[in-house]
C-alpha cells in the first residue's frame, strides 16, 4: 500500500476512534519453529541411592567445641578489638554467629561479623550443572583493611572453598592477618591450605560426606558422616 | 558442602518473558537481589565469567541498555566486544546470520542482540550455538527491561500479587510494554493499559488487561504507573494530533499525580520525553524510581548472565 494511503488511514484512526487501529497496524511477529541446534548435554549426578548416616557430634558436643574454638580464635587474634568473623555461605554464616556469641559470653566483648558467598569465585564454572543460589555477601561497615579476619566454615575438605574465599576477601581490602576456623577437618586437601583452628578432625573414606546441621537451616545442631553403604 | 541448587532451566537463550515460568522469573529476581551488592564493593568485579567472550550486537541506537549490559558483563569478569550497524559490515549489506556466524567462528560464548525487527533474537538463537540474550527486538520484547521493572516494583512493594500496575502511553510500539505485561501477569499482578486507541495494539482486549481511555481513571485505579516513552522515531505522523495535545490529555503531570488516592510508584524505561508523556516535576519527584530502575538494570543483567553462562545445564530444553 502506498505511504500516502497509509497516512490517510492513520489520520482516519485519530479522528474517528470507532475505526479499529487494526487496519494500520503491522502484524505481530511470526513465530518460526525451526529445529534447535544440537548441544551436548550432561545430567547432574543422581543422589547416592544407598547411604548410611553415622552421627559423630550431637548438639551439646558442637556447643562445647565452639566454645573451645572461640577461646582459641581469641588467643590467636590477641583480643576481639580488631577481629572480624566472616562466615562462608551457607552453614559457615550460622557457625560464625555462634562463635561470635561464644566469644561474647567468654570475654564480654562484642565482635563484628560478616558473611561471604564464594559462588562467583568458584573454579568449576564449566563443570557444575544447575547454578547455586547466590547468597548475600556482607562485610562490616568499617571494611577489613588492617583488621584480623577469621574465615569460618563448617567442613574443610579440598580447600577450594577457602581458596575462593581468600580471593574474594582480597577484593574487599587487605586484612592484617587472615585466620581460618573450621568445625570439622576431614582431610583430603587438593590445595596447600590448612586451618588455624579446628573443632574436630575426622577420617572419612573416599566418597563419604560430612554434614553439619544448624538449627536455622536443618532444624537441629549436630554433625553426621554419610557413607555409601 | 551440601549446597542448595537452583535450576530455573532458562535454557540456552533469554528471548522474552512470555516463555518464562513464574519460578524462572522469581529465580532471576532473587539472584539479581544478591548481585546488587557487587556494584557497591570497592572492587566492582567478580571473576565468574573470566575468559568468556560476550558480543554486544546493537543494530539499533541505545545508551542505557548497551552500557548497562557492558557494565554487567565486565563486573562478571567477561571480555566484551560491541558492534553497531554503522562502522560494521552490516552497513555493507551483510546479513544478520552471516555476521553472527562469522563472530562465532572467532569463538564467542554469548551474543546480546538489539535489532529493529521483531523476532530477530529468536531467528538468531535458532541458528547459532552461542547463548543469545534479547536486548530488544522491534516491537516484540525487551526481557531484561521487564525484569528490572519487576525488581524495582518488588523493592518498593513487598509482593506483586494483586498489585495494580498500569502501563501508560505508546503500547503499540513498545516492546517494554509487552515484556512487562507477561512478567507482571506471571507474578500475579493486575495489569491495565492506558493511552490513545491509535497507540494500542489491535489485540489489547484479547490479552485480558483493563483498558483506560483516560489517564485520570488509570491513576485512580493504579498502585504503580509504568509510563512509556512516546516512540517518535517509529511514528512519522498520524498517530497523535500533536505532542502538546498528547501531554494535555495523557501526560503524567504533577496535578494528576497529587490527585491520586494511593501512594503511586512511577516507572519509566527511558529515555524520557520530558513535558510529553511525563512532566519534569513528576520525573524528579518523590514517587519516581526511574534512576533506581537503571541501577537495578545492571544487577538484573548480571543475574541473567550468571544463570545462562557456564557448562551445560540438565534439562535445559525449554518447551517452545
Amino acid at each position: 500500500m502506498p505511504e500516502e494511503v497509509l497516512w490517510y488511514l492513520r489520520f482516519l484512526c485519530v479522528r474517528m476512534p470507532f475505526l479499529p487501529p487494526r487496519f494500520v497496524d503491522t502484524p505481530p511477529p511470526r513465530r518460526i519453529a525451526f529445529p534447535r541446534n544440537p548441544r551436548p548435554r550432561t545430567r547432574a549426578p543422581p543422589d547416592m541411592p544407598d547411604t548410611q548416616r553415622r552421627p559423630i557430634m550431637d548438639g551439646s558436643a558442637v556447643e562445647r567445641t565452639i566454645a573451645k574454638m572461640a577461646a582459641e580464635v581469641l588467643r590467636l587474634a590477641g583480643g576481639a578489638t580488631e577481629l572480624v568473623l566472616v562466615g562462608i555461605h551457607r552453614r559457615g554464616v550460622q557457625l560464625a554467629a555462634r562463635l561470635a556469641d561464644a566469644i561474647e559470653r567468654n570475654g564480654g566483648v562484642s565482635v563484628s561479623s560478616g558473611s561471604l558467598d564464594i559462588t562467583l569465585y568458584r573454579d568449576d564454572l564449566m563443570v557444575v550443572g544447575p547454578r547455586p543460589v547466590v547468597g548475600q555477601t556482607r562485610l562490616p561497615a568499617g571494611g577489613i583493611d588492617g583488621r584480623i579476619v577469621c574465615i569460618v566454615d563448617d567442613v574443610l575438605y579440598t580447600g577450594r572453598t577457602v581458596r575462593a574465599a581468600l580471593d574474594e576477601l582480597a577484593d574487599f581490602g587487605r586484612p592484617r592477618r587472615t585466620l581460618l576456623a573450621v568445625l570439622v577437618d576431614r582431610g583430603g586437601r587438593e590445595l596447600p591450605i590448612q586451618a588455624d583452628v579446628v573443632g574436630e578432625r575426622v577420617e572419612v573414606p573416599e566418597g563419604g560426606r560430612v554434614e553439619v546441621k544448624v538449627p536455622e537451616i536443618d532444624g537441629e545442631l549436630g554433625v553426621e558422616v554419610v557413607e555409601a553403604a | 558442602m551440601a549446597q542448595e541448587l537452583v535450576n530455573p532451566a532458562l535454557g540456552k537463550d533469554l528471548l522474552g518473558l512470555e516463555e518464562l515460568t513464574r519460578e524462572q522469573i522469581v529465580a532471576i529476581l532473587d539472584t539479581a537481589e544478591a548481585f546488587k551488592e557487587i556494584s557497591e564493593r570497592p572492587v566492582r568485579k567478580v571473576p565468574y565469567l573470566r575468559g568468556q567472550t560476550v558480543v554486544n550486537a546493537f543494530f539499533e541506537n541505545s545508551t542505557r541498555t548497551r552500557v548497562s549490559f557492558e557494565f554487567a558483563e565486565k563486573r562478571m569478569g567477561a571480555d566484551t566486544v560491541s558492534i553497531s550497524t554503522t562502522g560494521s559490515s552490516v552497513a555493507k549489506g551483510e546479513t544478520l546470520v552471516d555476521t553472527a556466524r562469522n563472530l562465532e567462528a572467532m569463538r564467542i560464548d554469548m551474543v546480546v542482540i538489539r535489532h529493529a525487527s521483531s523476532g530477530s533474537a529468536r531467528f538468531l538463537a535458532e541458528r547459532i550455538e552461542s547463548h543469545v540474550i534479547n536486548a530488544g527486538d522491534g516491537k516484540h520484547e525487551h526481557p531484561t527491561q521487564g525484569l528490572l521493572d519487576l525488581l524495582t516494583i518488588r523493592d518498593h512493594r513487598q509482593s506483586l500479587e494483586g498489585l495494580k500496575v498500569c502501563i501508560c502511553g505508546d503500547v503499540l510500539h513498545s516492546r517494554v510494554a509487552r515484556s512487562n505485561l507477561h512478567g507482571l501477569r506471571r507474578l500475579g499482578a493486575e495489569v491495565a493499559v492506558c493511552g490513545p486507541l491509535t497507540l494500542m495494539p489491535p489485540d489489547v482486549r484479547e490479552l485480558g488487561v483493563h483498558y483506560f481511555p483516560r489517564i485520570e481513571a488509570a491513576i485512580e485505579w493504579a498502585d504503580v504507573l509504568n509510563v512509556l516513552r512516546l516512540q517518535l522515531e517509529r511514528m512519522k505522523g498520524g498517530f497523535i494530533p500533536s505532542l502538546r495535545e498528547y501531554n494535555r490529555v495523557f501526560g503524567v503531570t504533577r496535578a494528576r499525580v497529587e490527585a491520586a488516592p494511593r501512594d503511586l510508584l512511577i516507572l519509566h524505561p527511558g529515555p524520557m520525553n520530558r513535558g510529553v508523556e511525563i512532566d519534569s516535576d513528576v520525573a524528579d519527584g518523590p514517587h519516581s524510581v526511574i534512576l533506581q530502575q537503571v541501577t537495578n538494570g545492571v544487577a538484573v543483567r548480571m543475574a541473567v548472565l550468571y544463570l545462562l553462562a557456564g557448562g551445560p545445564v540438565a534439562d535445559a530444553e525449554v518447551a517452545a
